[in-house]
């Protein structure tokens, strides 16, 4: 000890503490840092809120008009000398009158409804009244009378699809200066489309077919709905559930019970915590390498998507797994072993059934990443096919092209039509009703089944 | 539908050699369940798998292989100026493959006996028109060669799958016979049972690597293709990307520079969106936040992270574009006309910012904890104000799990997909404009995969060589990430 | 080592630097420490000792309001320094730390470089003026802390790469560089090997000249060692308290003495 003589307080110097009870300048400064450094941190999670709310505020505002659906209900009279020459009702001879045969009737029914409102207007021909109608709308009405021929000869009050553009108005996303320089409709149908909301034959309302109901061509968006890509997630799901879960509980028993520690083991481990971070658009080119281009699978089927997101899944539902085995305690083990179990009876009987909450919970989580996956969709086909008709039985539903509903909401975002953005948006409420669903079943699960050692 | 039916005898085999064994095993121990070396189920549960796995293993390479040898043994008869250019090669067999499935189909729907196929004659009558009204489209006519081709590949094909059946039957007979003729009492089931199962979950566990061989095989072998067709120079170092449409034009443009710099220029910003907002949160949530704001701001973060990327790619188009356009659009509120459309880097990069919040928050927040108290102690021993002590403390402690946590970070941005194919724009350019419309490696790969070119042509080819890129840069991005974060941490464990 | 002479020396000074009159502190609903009240006087090295949990730590991490980090403890009574209450509502714990300094059981050096982890005091109180006058700051330390010699040769070398006994006289000078007036030191040797141990011991020793310390320690032997005054604390209470060498030969208390022949412990 060389250095005793050094003294710390050079002498003469004044005392360097004043009293504790006031705060030195210094002190203060720094303790308005401080302050500005806390209020930093709260603004960083007041951004992070504010985008959240952003989100979540932009698309319930974008997405709640497309559960509603503009309606026109009209009289239309159904005369037997056009529709069924013969008069036997036959329908065959029914069916033989086109959609074409259906507009003037249309038609004249709007002819007289606008009179019946007493709009002043400048358009009189049935025909161009009818661009306030869905170009479905004649479809729509032949179908009525297919179901029910008797129809024929009365005047009966159809509800019919009005077009998108008077859906548009209605939600007000289509206003008279926007119409200026539209082809489908003019400022002029709008003052018709007012007439006949004070009459009562022009209502909003609740409508199932967008749940439900099938996608349609570009140029109706009224019409499209989500219901054909929601069977198409509910059967890539179903793959990926069936797929993933056993595969994925077997590997982490083998890794997490079995494995010896050698380089095969290592070898694994490296696999998986990488394959959890591959981008997933690049299982997207595996599952078109391998499924379609190589195993010579059907395209944009629910059977592929299933297979694709099943790979992608896995990781997660392996290191989510482990984690839930890890957590059994290695005592529960020992005393298997110690009655006499054997090592695979002992984890099969014991420590899978106490990880299995843990387990259920991780998948599911794995399932919605899966359910909301888009990337991996484009292609292998899933988008650019239209999926305009229900899947008929179960071996259609994983075989048959099909949507999903992640990526229809890519489609319809795509379409040029902003009748369909509001389509999309709302495709998005029903993707995160699904979300939050599968999310909160998995808290509650946790919540349920949480144990500690 | 001979490959189901196929699967529902083996899975009767495999029924009734569960039942079989156990009964017999439980009839050599007279009776008594108490002579038997295992329980009961293990002697049913020994002949099921003897049963199924070997005979399903079986049908499973045979389903992969077989077309693989037909194809082979078919392309040998193709023309040698056919067989020496590998796409021509594999564009003739696709259309052969396709009229023999065609053909099957015909048979199978009525619309021409196996007669009339033997003696079917290209020249005499149309085979197209014939295929089109089953359902299968063709692009060209069916020449002589290919007709002949076809008839053997189905025949090849029907022999192939016959064989299959047969064999793939015997396997599983066989392996029931066996396991049920050695069922004794004595027979140690259990151990048996239990190599198998432990079998099964090596095989599960082999998935993985299975994975990543099947990822890089297909990246490779297209990727190989694509360079054949066009050269790997003009491909890493050609500035100008401007595939024809026309298809095998030879006149495309395939720059991978201006790809790469729009998807850096993109994670850059969404970086330095993420990472600061990301990091103070983790640090307010972990050192500041009383108990009941850390337990409601966390989870409301957090749920920024299992918002599905389409979403964010919707709001980044309809909702961040449009408003970035009025902020600084020709008459927007700034006026200064940076930006001519709603599809621009910053747009793409601000909402991939947000989607990585939580992302770097709760990696950080990991990381920021592992910090033993004991330096916060020391710090706050000698009197440093909290904040004093992160910034100068703990901040320089956690700095390189914070590196690795945004190497982890830039690895998703780069390899995100959805929020620049909505957002970005589509034309590839080299600006230095955040607000001008950029274009990402993955949103090309979309584009040329989803296009209506063919797929031999070297503009959808070099989707692959994009991914491949794509692959290897962010594995080593994790590589790397993962490295510097266990070091971190076993520094401090 | 010199044990024999440290024990001998006299106390130099009866000036009393810290006072506390019945402190409480409870741990949630666990009342860790009952009605403690002490004198320490300055330039004296102050001994608590007392079986592991006996609250001797948790007292002493009042005396510079460390426990303020703990969000369950609550302290009730008064500490005053030199008069002022410490809890006073007035008092910021930050400026009080760097007037109370604190040495740890574990070394617990910041992964800087060792000059840095010197400086780290003086720089955030804003001691130095200038690079000239930080550099003498952290060689006054250093040296005062025992410790110059074997560092001056690679002072931008990094803190955690010193041995256990280096690493600990490092946080010492660290402590010191801010010039406190009280050293408080936790088992500052609980993590030593005996060479180590005892240079840290004889350092205490020689600090005594500038500053009032109070060190925890779980052995018996290093508070007959170092110190001038003793307090024997037991299930939260100050059972004993007076100078060293009377604790060790004649203990007052029944308990203090179960304690020092072993008994309890």
């Amino acid at each position: 000890m060389t250095d005793t003589n050094t003294s710390m307080a050079p002498a003469g110097e004044p005392k360097r503490f004043g009293s504790l009870l006031e705060q030195s300048d210094r002190t203060k400064r720094r303790n308005a840092k401080e302050k500005r450094f806390r209020l930093y941190g709260v603004a960083a999670i007041a951004v992070g809120l504010i985008f959240l709310t952003a989100l979540v505020v932009t698309i319930i505002l974008n997405g709640i008009p497309a559960f509603t659906q503009t309606h026109m209900t009209l009289q239309i009279e159904l005369p037997a000398d056009k529709l069924d020459k013969k008069g036997e009702r036959n329908l065959a001879d029914i069916k033989k009158v086109s959609t074409f045969g259906y507009n003037p009737l249309i038609d004249a029914a709007l002819v007289r409804a606008v009179t019946e409102a007493g709009v002043e207007t400048d358009i009189t021909k049935g025909k161009d009244l009818r661009d306030m109608l869905s170009s479905g709308a004649g479809a729509q009405l032949r179908n009525a009378v297919l179901e029910n021929p008797d129809l024929i000869g009365t005047t009966h009050a159809f509800t019919l699809l009005t077009s998108s553009r008077v859906d548009g108005y209605m939600k007000g996303r289509v206003t008279r200066v926007s119409l200026a320089r539209d082809k489908n409709l003019t400022p002029e149908h709008l003052n018709i489309v007012d007439g006949l909301v004070d009459t009562g034959a022009i209502r909003r309302s609740f409508s199932w077919n967008f749940i439900t109901g099938t996608d349609a061509s570009e140029s109706r968006p009224e019409q499209a709905g989500m219901g054909v890509a929601m069977l198409g997630s509910f059967f890539m799901m179903l793959v990926v559930l069936v797929l993933s879960l056993p595969i994925g509980v077997a590997a982490s028993i083998y890794l997490e019970e079995f494995a010896p520690q050698n380089t095969f083991t290592d070898f694994i481990e490296v696999n998986i915590s990488n394959l959890a971070a591959v981008p997933s658009i690049v299982f997207g080119i595996l599952g078109l390498a391998v499924f379609i281009q190589f195993a010579h699978l059907p395209q944009s089927a629910p059977i592929v998507g299933g297979l694709t997101l099943t790979l992608m899944t896995l990781p997660t539902i392996v290191i989510s797994t482990r984690a839930s085995l890890k957590s059994v305690p290695p005592s529960i083990r020992d005393a298997a072993l110690g009655v006499g179990a054997s090592k695979m009876q002992s984890v099969l009987h014991h420590v899978l059934p106490l990880a299995m909450p843990g387990i259920l919970t991780g998948t599911i989580i794995g399932l919605a990443q899966a359910l909301g996956e888009t990337a991996p969709l484009l292609l292998i086909g899933m988008v650019g096919y239209i999926a305009t008709n229900y899947p008929d039985g179960i071996a259609s539903g994983f075989l048959d092209p099909n949507s999903a509903m992640p990526a229809q909401i890519y489609e319809w975002a795509k379409r040029a039509d902003p009748a369909f953005y509001e389509r999309a948006w709302g495709g998005i409420i029903i993707l995160l009703v699904f979300l939050v669903t599968m999310n909160a079943i998995a808290v509650m699960l946790r919540r349920r089944f949480e144990r500690r050692w | 539908m001979p490959a189901s039916w196929i699967l529902l005898s083996v899975l009767a085999l495999t029924l009734i050699g569960y039942f079989l064994a156990r009964q017999r095993a439980v009839a050599s121990a007279g009776g008594d369940r108490r002579l038997l070396h295992s329980l009961p189920n293990y002697y049913g549960l020994n002949a099921a798998l003897a049963a199924a796995v070997p005979a399903l293993a079986l049908l499973c390479a045979w389903m992969i292989i077989q077309p693989l040898a037909i194809n082979s043994y078919i392309s040998n008869d193709l023309p040698a100026e056919v067989r020496a250019v590998p796409g021509e090669l594999s564009l003739a067999m696709a259309d052969i493959s396709r009229v023999a499935d065609g053909l099957s189909e015909a048979v199978a729907r009525g619309a021409i006996t196996t007669e009339e196929l033997d003696k079917l004659d290209a020249e005499a009558s149309d085979v197209r028109s014939l295929l089109a009204g089953v359902g299968v489209a063709l692009g060209s006519d069916v020449d002589a060669q290919s007709l002949d081709l076809a008839r053997s590949y189905r025949a090849a094909t029907n022999t192939g799958n016959i064989l299959r059946n047969v064999v793939v039957l015997l396997v599983a007979l066989a392996g029931m016979a066996i396991a049920v003729m050695i069922t004794n009492k004595d027979f140690r089931a259990r151990n048996f049972v239990e190599r198998a199962i432990l079998f099964l979950l090596v095989a599960a566990a082999s998935v993985a690597i299975l994975t990543t061989i099947g990822i890089v095989f297909s990246l490779i072998f297209n990727t190989v293709d694509f360079f054949s067709r066009y050269p790997a120079d003009d491909f890493f170092f050609g500035t100008r990307w401007e595939p024809s449409f026309s298809g095998r034009g030879g006149a495309s443009d395939l720059g991978f520079l201006p790809l790469i710099w729009g998807t850096l220029f993109i994670s850059l910003i969404a970086l330095i969106v993420a990472v600061p907002l990301g990091l103070m949160s983790a640090i307010y949530l972990s050192e500041y936040a009383s108990k009941p704001v850390r337990a409601v701001a966390k989870p409301l973060l957090e749920v920024l992270a299992g918002i599905p990327t389409i979403v964010y790619g919707l709001f980044a188009l309809l909702t961040v574009g449009p408003l970035l356009l009025d902020i600084f659009g020709r008459d927007g509120a700034l006026g200064v006309n940076w930006m001519s459309g709603g599809t621009a880097a910053m747009t793409a990069g601000l909402v991939m910012g947000m989607m990585l919040i939580p992302f770097v928050s709760s990696l950080s927040d990991d990381i920021i904890n592992a910090v033993p108290q004991a330096m916060r102690d020391g710090s706050y021993g000698l009197g440093a104000t909290q904040s004093e002590t992160l910034k100068q403390v703990i901040l320089p402690a956690a700095l390189p799990g914070i590196v690795g946590a945004i190497l982890l970070a830039a690895s998703r941005a780069i390899g995100e997909t959805m929020i620049v194919v909505l957002g970005a724009g589509a034309a590839a350019s080299l600006s230095m404009n955040p607000f001008d419309a950029m274009t990402t490696v993955t949103a090309k790969i979309v584009s040329q995969l989803t296009g209506d070119g063919e797929f031999n042509s070297p503009e959808t080819l070099v989707a692959f060589a994009l991914g491949m890129t794509l692959f290897v840069i962010t594995l080593a991005l994790n590589i790397f990430a993962l490295w510097i974060v266990r070091r971190y941490r076993e520094q401090y464990e | 080592m010199k044990d024999n002479i440290i024990s001998e020396m006299d106390v130099t000074t009866d000036k009393i630097k810290i006072s506390a009159r019945d402190v409480q502190v409870y741990y949630g609903d666990n009342h860790a420490i009952k009605d403690v009240s002490v004198e320490i006087q300055d330039k004296t090295v102050t001994a608590f000792i007392g079986p592991s949990g006996c609250g001797k730590s948790t007292f002493l991490r009042c005396i510079n309001r460390m426990n303020d980090t703990i969000d369950i403890c609550r302290v009730e009574g008064d500490i005053l320094i030199d008069g002022e209450d410490i809890y006073d509502s007035n008092v910021d714990p930050v400026q009080l730390r760097a007037k109370v300094g604190m040495v740890f059981q574990k070394p617990n050096p910041f992964p800087k470089s060792i000059y840095d982890n010197v400086a780290y005091g003086p720089r955030i109180h804003g001691l130095a003026r200038n690079k000239s006058e930080l550099d003498d700051i952290v060689e006054r330390a250093l040296k005062r802390a025992a410790i110059w010699n074997e560092v001056k040769d690679r002072l931008h070398a990094p803190g955690t790469g010193l041995s256990g006994g280096q690493q600990q006289r490092l946080c010492i000078a660290r402590a010191i560089a801010t010039e406190p007036e009280v050293l408080l030191m936790d088992e500052p040797c609980s993590a030593l090997d005996p060479i180590a141990t005892a240079q840290v011991e004889e350092l205490i020793d020689e600090l005594r000249q500038d500053y009032s310390v109070v060190i925890v320690t779980h052995s018996m032997q290093q508070a007959a060692r170092v110190s001038q005054k003793t307090a024997f604390f037991h299930l939260g209470n100050l059972v004993e308290y007076g100078e060293t060498d009377k604790i060790f030969t004649s203990p007052e208390d029944p308990r203090t003495e179960s304690y020092i022949t072993g008994r309890i412990g």
